[in-house]
Parts: structure tokens; sequence; C-alpha cells
């Protein structure tokens, strides 16, 4: 399968390394993807997605009642609240520092923000990672980013999902921070849209049950992507370099 | 009667004393939220001002606001009615019937155009031509344009006039419609709930007469003032809110304890009103100091949201009685389980080609 150029001279093999082991070794086999503010982004994200989900469930259906003290001096509803609105503003100061990274980072920064639907190459490809999935296609391609069915993954469920969740939520936030408030200045026309800010609730909720969606479709995605693809992927959130498991250009 | 007279000289003649007067402005005063300077801004404009003319229409309605308007304390209802405004024409308050009541309504709208107020209670149903509600042999409809046409500001009483209320709850047979998107060309001031607050509903008329404008109005046209905050907002049970006590089935412990009724599908943190503040019945009570949690009935299409003892909302876009939990979990299942299909297959598609590929290599 692999036909390597051939070698300098071998060094010595060091550990269980083979001959061959060695000469792919030497090259260069990992390209540069995500910025350190990117994969930061990703994982701060991450962490406050699944605070809002555990939490935001929580304030729909709040958990059995606790009797540890006078009303007073107990505040666990008030906690959990809290935790919502802290995890839900470190999102949204994030999803704008990710936002500027699109502008000055690399282009595959810029990769989740847009969709280039007017490229017939684009939607060839889209077709194509699609019979991936089901099976149609024996291998699959590489990819330097994100893979066109990812990159509308991301788009949809993160880049609109996210503005979507942003917005219903500051919004629903404005009730409680009240007229005049910031909060309401910026969002609180969408509590006069809605009039029954009930409706806002369903549908703030609703938007959280697609994120959880998403969620498991992306995790299932990289880590089989990750075993069965021809490129890393669960490190390369890590790392910010993706690998190649082979040197071919197609 | 030549010149109308101003509220003062009314409540003069009904032997009402000076002192007495006073005290009504600096209760009324309260009431609106404004400051002790302000009294005697009131006494002067009642002093001063002719009384208003008010027709009051009822359209699709339950009466219930008036019911409720008839019972304000402060200012009282009959203060209202017999000092403050010129109640020309109400079918349901008014002595005179069938033909007069009628003549009665084209004489004030004749006698005052441009300077009345209209007060309409319920709304017009426009299916069948607005057939489904006929006032002295004509559709509702057409007496609300007609009493709109010269009027100064319309309030549309309660839920009906303001959003629809039950009559307009799906599938609204009768297309019951709520009276800002039938008369769009006047100023009209919104004053939700089923029914409102009787001291909400005589502020409002106390406050147009006082300054002889709307009051500051919120973005859906309802009076800032009442409609500024939610009733969770002021809730005296907020504390048990924020601790996380919540009643868990009517008449268990916690219900006894006056604990928050969230969890048994209260609408407070939805609903603005003014009931955790003014309360009802001369400030006697509200519906969450009564054991119920609120059902919404000052907010739109309150009807329509499901149960009213359930926080979430169902949502009949799915066909069948669903919220957002259940078509979230079944959505998150289908995809887990399909998840866990499409990795099966992968990895036996997998070892299949590993096995064709020792084979061949």
């Amino acid at each position: 399968m692999t036909d390597l150029p051939a070698p300098d001279p071998v060094p010595a093999p060091t550990g269980d390394a083979t001959a061959h082991d060695l000469r792919s070794l030497r090259k260069q086999s990992s390209i540069y993807v995500y910025e350190a503010p990117v994969r930061l982004w990703h994982w701060i994200n991450a962490l406050a997605i699944v605070i809002l989900i555990v939490t935001g469930y929580f304030i729909g259906s709040p958990p059995p009642s606790m009797q540890i003290a006078e009303p007073v001096s107990q505040f666990v509803f008030g906690y959990i609240r809290f935790a919502h609105f802290a995890a839900a503003q470190v999102m949204t100061v994030a999803f704008f520092g990710r936002i500027y990274w699109a502008f000055v980072g690399n282009s595959h920064a810029r990769q989740m923000f847009w969709l280039p639907i007017f490229s017939r190459h684009w939607w060839s490809e889209v077709f194509f990672e699609l019979r991936w999935y089901l099976f149609l296609e024996p291998e699959p391609k590489k990819y330097v980013g994100h893979n066109p069915l990812a990159q509308m993954a991301m788009f949809f469920f993160m880049t609109i999902g996210i503005t979507f969740m942003l917005v219903t939520g500051w919004a629903l936030y404005a009730e409680g921070a009240q007229k005049g408030s910031l909060p309401d200045l910026a969002f609180g026309w969408l509590l006069g849209l809605v009039q029954n800010s009930q409706r806002l609730h369903t549908l703030h909720h609703l938007g959280m049950w697609s994120i959880v969606v998403f969620m498991i479709v992306h995790i299932y995605a990289a880590i089989r992507e990750d075993i069965m693809s021809r490129q890393t992927m669960v490190s390369t959130m890590i790392s910010g370099h993706r690998s190649f498991r082979d040197d071919r250009t197609d | 009667m030549s010149r109308i007279e101003t509220f003062y000289e009314v409540m003069r003649r009904q032997g009402i004393t000076r002192r007495s007067f006073m005290k009504y402005c600096s209760l009324t005063a309260s009431a609106l939220g404004l400051g002790p300077a302000f009294v005697p801004k009131i006494a002067h404009a009642m002093e001063t001002k002719p009384r208003t003319p008010v027709i009051w229409v009822h359209g699709l309605e339950c009466t219930c606001c008036s019911e409720s308007f008839i019972r304000a304390a402060h200012p009282l209802a009959k203060d209202v009615v017999l000092s403050m405004i010129s109640l020309d024409y109400d079918d349901t308050l008014m002595a005179a019937a069938g033909h007069q009541a009628e003549a009665a309504l084209l004489d004030t709208i004749e006698k005052y155009k441009g300077n009345y107020i209209l007060a309409v209670e319920g709304n017009p149903p426009l299916n069948e031509d607005g057939m489904f509600c006929i006032i002295g042999g004509k559709p509702f409809v057409e007496q609300l344009k007609m009493a709109a046409e010269h009027a100064k500001a319309i309030i549309s009483w309660g839920a009906c006039a303001s959003y629809g209320c039950v009559q307009a709850a799906a599938p609204n047979p009768t297309r019951a419609t709520p009276v800002h998107k039938v008369i769009t060309d006047k100023p009209i001031i919104k004053v939700p709930g089923c029914p409102p607050i009787a001291e909400v509903m005589t502020g409002v008329i106390t406050y147009m007469l006082t300054f002889d404008r709307l009051p500051e109005l919120d973005r859906q046209g309802r009076p800032a003032m009442f409609y500024g905050q939610r009733i969770h907002d002021k809730c005296y049970r907020r504390p048990h809110f924020d601790a996380g006590q919540f009643v868990e089935h009517w008449d268990d412990e916690n219900a006894r304890k006056g604990y928050c009724l969230y969890k048994m599908g209260c609408k407070g943190p939805t609903t603005y009103n003014a009931c955790s503040t003014v309360r009802w019945n001369e400030g006697t009570s509200f519906p969450i100091q009564s054991g119920h949690g609120c059902i919404g009935c000052s907010e739109d299409g309150f009807w329509d949201q499901g149960s009213f003892y359930d926080r979430l909302t169902n949502i009949k876009q799915f066909g069948v009685e669903a919220n957002a939990d259940t078509v979230g979990m079944t959505t998150a299942g289908v995809v887990g389980g399909a998840v866990v299909a499409h990795a099966a297959v992968s990895a036996l598609k997998r070892a299949q080609k590993k096995t064709q590929d020792k084979v061949e290599g």
C-alpha cells in the first residue's frame, strides 16, 4: 500500500520501531489546523454547553424539594440558575472571541461561519460524504479542516444554534433583569415579538434538545472518523495538528 | 345640562367633603405609584377638568371585567363612574335599554366627537361577517368600528379585548380577534387579565384623566406601572423558589407550608401583572397566596400554552400532546439509536475490509 521513496540510510531502530515506521516518521505528515484560541474556545464551549444543558434541564424540571435550612439560608435552585447564567455569560464572551478569531486566525478558523452553497464542487463533496456515511464509498477523502458534511453541522447547530440560544436566553434573562437593563435593551425586543414568553421558554428548550442531538452526532462522528478515516480527529482538537495516515494526495 | 360638571363639583354635590376629596386624591396618587407632589395636581385636575365621556362597549366576553371593575376599592368604582368619568354608554350598567340605549350611544358619539374614551370589553368575532356577536341587531364589529372612529383613545379591557382570550383559543371557530387587530389607527392601551385587577382598571382611567394622556406603555401596549414586572418578581413565595423548595403534590406537606408552586405549573415567571403587589379584593389575596399557581391570564394566548398545571408547554405542531422534553428526548433517543446502529455497521464493515485486505495482501 505504501510506496515510499527509496530511503536514506536507515538509522538504528528505537524501541519496537520497524524500518518502515522510521521511513514514514521522517516525512512531515501533519498540518497545524486549529490554532490555540480555536481549541480553547472549543473546550470552553463544550464545558459551558454541558453545564447549560444540565442546569437548564433542572430549571425546566426542578430536582425534588430539599429541606436543608430555612429559605433565608438555602439557595439550591438559586445556585442552579446562577450556574446557568454564569455559563451562558462565559459562552457569550467566548463566542464573541471566536468570531473575532475568525477574522484574524487562519482560514480554518472561518470554516464554521459560512457555507459555500454556490460551489458545485462543495456539493459534490457533501454527497460524497453522505455516501461514505451510508457505507457506499469504500474509502473517505482527506480533509484538512471540516469535511463538508461536518461544516454543515457546525454551521447549523453551532453558529446558528448557539446564536439562537444566546438570543433567546438573553431575552429570557432580560425578564429577570427587568426593563431598562442592558439585556433588556439588547434582546428585550424578542419578548415583544413572541408576546407570551412561555413560547420563548419552549423554543429555548427545543434549542437545548437540538444541541443534545448535535453532541451525540458530533462525538460519535469524531471518534468514528478518528478510527476509520485517513486523518486524526480527536487529538487534533487537543494539539491542533492534523496527522495523516498515508501520503496520497487525493 | 349646558356644561359638563367637573369631577370636584360632582363629588361635592354628592355630599363628599373637601377633606374626603383630598384623601381620595392622595390614595389615587399612591395607587398610581406617584409621589406626594402629585396629590395637588390630581386635585387640581379634578377641580377644573370636565369629566371625560366614556363609552363602554361589550363584545364577545363574560362580563368578568365589569364585575371586577365595580369592586374597585381605591378609588371606589362608584366614584369613578359617578364622579370621575361620565359613563354615557355601558349596556350592562346603564338604566336605559334597547332603542334608548342605542340612541344614547349615537348621541354621545355625536356630542363628544374626538373627545371620548372608548372602553372595549370583549372582542369582535370576524367569521361569518361578525354574526357570532350581535349588538342592537348588528354585528358587534360594526358598533366597534363606528364607536372607534371618533374616539380619542381606546382601552382594551381584559384578555379578550387585548389578546382574544378563550374565544380566540385554537381553533378559534368564530375568529374572535383582539381590538388592536381590528382598529389600527387609534392609540390603544391594553389592560389584560381575566379579569384585570379592579384597582388597575380604575388606576388607568384616573391616570388618563389626570394627565390627559396615555400612561407609559410597555412593548405590548400595556401600562408599564402595572405590567412592568412579572408576578414572579414580587411573589412572596420567591424565597422558596430560590431555595429549591417546591410544592410536589396538591395538599402535601410543602403545600401546607406555602412553598413555591413552580412545579405545579405556576405561570408567575412568565406573567406580567400586579397581582403579587396590588392583590385582589382590597388587597385581600391573590391566586398564589390562596395556594394555586398563576395561570398567566394576562398573557397572550394563555389558553393555548398547555395545561395550567405544567411548566412545559404542549407543542401541538407535533400532532399529539407533547412538550419540549418529550419531543427532545424522542429525537435524542432516535438519533442515539441510529448512532449505535451506525457504529455497529461501521465496525462490521471495517472487520470485513480487514479480512479482505488480509486475503488480498
